[in-house]
């Protein structure tokens, strides 16, 4: 299950407003607990690198990564899964997100915004024990 | 001595250690080092044929040791090697 607040709810979904009609792409942070429930207290934005294909594609950075991460650590936050949106599609993961999905345990929170507006958002968990196995699971998504 | 960052997912197989560090001169040395340390973590950063798989982006400090010399370049004392799986996707 993942808990966001609603600000981070809000702004997730707001950037591929935004963004539109190209995904938008950002990192989830906030805390894991003991029992699997995910609290995403904040939202980091990112870049779309796929500038060639930004309609139906996205990716971060690295280098974002590794300079959220650090000012994640600073603040006690670790990562916790990775936001994009989809225009005109579908809050559902393709075939695409599956096979470049590498952070087990993360939650990949897609939204779907329809000619500009935000609909539908949906989180999904990558689980498995490596690439053969991994599968994403329907996650409960809960606004405070 | 430099130090590894490990990412999240992969810190069950580092003995939950969000950074370890590994004596090496350069990043193959530092990388052999770890996994010498924690065997685990081979498999999800290694393909069979030996290789980093495509989606492990090593970087040494801020810089992709691609563009560097690969797993040749020289560290130095301070650095700091970040393992990062890839973020991608899309409809």
């Amino acid at each position: 299950m993942i808990q966001l607040s609603k600000s981070a709810y809000l702004s997730l979904r707001q950037h591929g407003e935004e963004t539109y009609p190209h995904e938008c792409c950002g990192v989830l942070l906030g805390r894991f607990d003991d029992i699997g429930l995910k609290t995403v207290s904040r939202v980091a934005r990112c870049g779309n690198t796929r500038e060639d294909s930004p309609h139906n594609r996205y990716s971060i950075d690295p280098r974002d990564l590794i300079r959220i991460q650090r000012e994640g650590r600073e603040r006690g936050e670790e990562i916790v899964g990775f936001y994009h949106s989809h225009p005109d599609h579908p809050a559902q993961w393709s075939s695409t997100d599956l096979a470049e999905a590498h952070w087990f345990g993360c939650s990949y929170v897609i939204t779907s915004v329809e000619k500009g507006k935000a609909v539908l958002t949906n989180s999904f968990e990558l689980t498995g024990t490596g690439e053969a196995d991994k599968k994403f699971v329907d996650e409960n998504t809960d606004v405070l | 001595m430099p130090q590894i960052q490990i990412p999240s997912p992969l810190r069950q197989y580092s003995g939950k250690q969000a950074s370890v560090d590994v004596p090496g001169n350069t990043v193959g040395e530092a990388l052999a080092g770890l996994v010498s340390r924690h065997p685990d973590l081979k498999r999800h950063l290694y393909a069979d044929d030996g290789k980093l798989r495509a989606f492990v982006n090593v970087y040494v400090n801020d810089e992709d040791m691609r563009y560097l010399q690969k797993e040749a370049t020289e560290l130095k004392d301070g650095d700091t090697i970040s393992i990062v799986p890839s973020i991608a996707g899309g409809r």
